[in-house]
């Protein structure tokens, strides 16, 4: 069985954000860029898999400009064994939406034909949480979203997935192939070492592009500004507790 | 009538007015309203939702959908007839298959739904059950849905935080129908009970599960939750949370904090690292990644306040920090901080706050 793995280049996780003056969007350049932490997450997860004997083959996947190539280079470093590059370049006006990448996912994933499709819950610069449950809407294939573990059962061809929800933690098992999502505690992704970053030099990256794979890439939003978020007032620091409790009773009126 | 005419100018923003007017007579806007619902009531996270759809359009027809089986659904889907003056029908789906909270029969649901209503707006809360169904269903439905949606500028332009809320982005959907958005109940108040007229109680009707026959039934089936019983508020929904980091240093000084919780009657939140280091379960994670709450009063003890943390708790009316570190970045959101061992602080505020009832 293959696993399919979905990774994306976004600004560092640690990097504090500017909003550009005049209003577009988020500053990118000159700015550090990694792999989403999620996608990590989903990378480590299918190589886990690998080890384990339930997978032949990680592949992994990317869409965006010619730099994400980056990104895919550091999924085959800790261990993916080949990719698949989308080339698209980016709009600021008019952002690839998480349904164009989930109908160029669903393409990839009709060549591939993987058993199982790993992808991160969110992008922490979109934030949106959709391509996972909408690739395997598009695909008619069952969801695990927010995964903290996964059980393969490859004889009954079956997913056990331990999710993150509101309440607690909630058990479904799912017919394979499937589509998972990931959440930070599904595992501790990790370091590429040096041999294996040269080793992920020689390994395969296939370029397509979405007209290859027929995919329409049309997009129903249009963004229209990106403002920074309202500034807190300055606040005061106290010196006793006492003062606090009077300031919450008396000054904000919380207690 | 007229108010809608006045609405249209407005939207136009003066020229172009006969497209608009025709655009705004074609979209009077009805709005299904995705809800959840817990020991016969509808949850207050959707009745948010329903907040949100009064948002959209003064003057929209909102279905509210209920799933699930038994009486508690039932009793659920009279309270959900008379929340809110804007609800017009309650459509109930009566089956087995919406008992637990699993993306396909849900999504196939919704979209059967839609596709008999033809409702211009879908809205659901940005809970776990919301987030893991809209997309799909959006997805079936051929449409890009808005995650997380803070406000409602117009029929079909929303704000929306992105970047951890380092950025808020205004977004407009140019789509065709149905606009599906999961809105942040934090930022829409329900409609308190007193607000409304009493007697305005909607028709409830049950919906055509024909669709369940065929489909994606069967490839996933529910198997557990493991639930953490409290007798605290719900984290999301609290007017006050108390929150533990990394400082705090083990789960028998969050004993503490709860002690303090139980005086306030508050929540107790966590932080990514408390979680990881077991002190809590990780349904209390505030943050990018947990929960997104927006409490009147939030006191951090010994969270240091990194980017993915403010993401859940910036827009908390008061926030009081307790921290060793001045140069903590959790200062520079507190309106009140104390640079103190957080385990005195503690000690002295369970002295000196008397207990609640």
């Amino acid at each position: 069985m293959k696993i399919l793995v979905a990774v994306k280049r976004v600004v560092d996780y640690a990097v504090k954000v500017r909003v550009k003056p005049d209003r577009t969007g988020v500053e990118t350049t000159n700015v550090k860029m990694s792999m989403n932490p999620f996608c990590e997450i989903a990378v480590e997860e299918a190589l886990r898999l690998r080890e384990a004997g339930a997978a032949a083959e990680v592949i992994a996947a990317t869409i965006g400009p010619a730099q994400s190539a980056d990104t895919l280079r550091t999924a085959l470093a800790m261990g993916a064994d080949r990719a698949v590059h989308v080339l698209h370049e980016p709009d600021p006006v008019r952002p690839l939406l998480p349904l164009a990448v989930a109908k160029i996912l669903r393409a990839v994933a009709l060549q591939e034909k993987p058993g199982l499709v790993i992808l991160g819950k969110q992008a922490i610069d979109d934030d949106c949480n959709q391509t996972g449950q909408m690739l395997a809407g598009l695909l008619q294939w069952p969801q695990g979203t927010f995964a903290s573990k996964v059980l393969l059962d490859k004889e009954k061809q079956k997913a056990t997935v331990e999710r993150e929800v509101d309440g607690g933690l909630e058990t479904i098992c799912l017919d394979l192939p499937a589509v998972i999502t990931t959440d930070l505690r599904l595992n501790q992704p990790r370091y590429a070492t040096l041999p294996n970053i040269m080793k992920a030099k020689s390994k395969v990256i296939k370029k397509v592009t979405p007209e290859d794979l027929n995919v329409d890439i049309r997009s129903d939003m249009e963004v229209i500004e990106v403002t920074e978020p309202p500034k807190r007032k300055a606040g005061v620091i106290l010196s006793s507790v006492d003062e606090l409790l009077d300031k919450l009773k008396n000054e904000a009126r919380v207690l | 009538m007229a108010a809608m005419v006045v609405a249209a100018l407005r939207r136009g923003r003066g020229s172009c007015s006969s497209r608009v007017f025709a655009q705004s007579f074609r979209r009077f806007a009805s709005t299904l309203v995705v809800a959840e619902h817990e020991g016969g009531q509808v949850k207050p996270s959707s009745l948010s939702a329903l907040a949100a759809a009064e948002a959209v359009s003064k003057e929209n027809k909102v279905s509210v959908l209920l799933g699930g089986s038994g009486p508690a659904l039932h009793k659920a889907a009279e309270h959900a007839a008379s929340s809110h003056p804007l609800v017009s029908e309650v459509l109930v789906a009566d089956s087995d298959s919406f008992a637990h909270p699993l993306a396909e029969p849900w999504a196939d649901l919704l979209r059967s739904v839609q596709q008999k209503g033809g409702y211009s707006h879908v809205i659901a809360s940005s809970t776990s059950f919301g987030k893991n169904l809209l997309p799909r269903a959006a997805a079936l439905l051929d449409v890009s849905p808005v995650t997380d949606v803070t406000a409602i500028t117009e029929e079909r332009v929303f704000v929306r935080p992105i970047y951890a809320g380092n950025a808020l982005c205004t977004v407009r959907y140019t789509g065709v129908d149905p606009c599906m958005m999961s809105i942040r109940s934090t930022s829409f108040s329900p409609t308190t009970t007193e607000a409304m007229s009493e007697t305005k109680v909607a028709p409830i009707t049950q919906v055509d599960l024909s669709f369940l026959s065929e489909g994606s039934l069967g490839k996933s089936t529910w198997v557990s939750l493991t639930s953490q019983d409290t007798e605290r508020p719900d984290l999301a929904n609290a007017r006050v949370v108390v929150t533990g980091g990394r400082g705090l240093k083990s789960a028998e000084n969050f004993k503490l904090l709860e002690q303090l919780a139980e005086k306030l009657g508050a929540a107790v939140g966590a932080t990514r690292a408390a979680v990881d280091a077991g002190f809590v379960p990780n349904d209390l994670q505030v943050g990018q990644t947990g929960k997104i709450v927006a409490p009147e009063l939030y006191m951090a003890f010994g969270v240091s306040g990194a980017i993915q943390h403010l993401a859940g708790m910036r827009d908390s009316k008061v926030i009081v920090a307790v921290n060793k570190d001045a140069d903590a970045p959790i200062f520079q959101v507190a309106d009140y901080g104390l640079v103190a061992d957080l385990f005195e602080v503690l000690e002295e505020l369970l002295k000196k706050i008397p207990d609640k009832k």
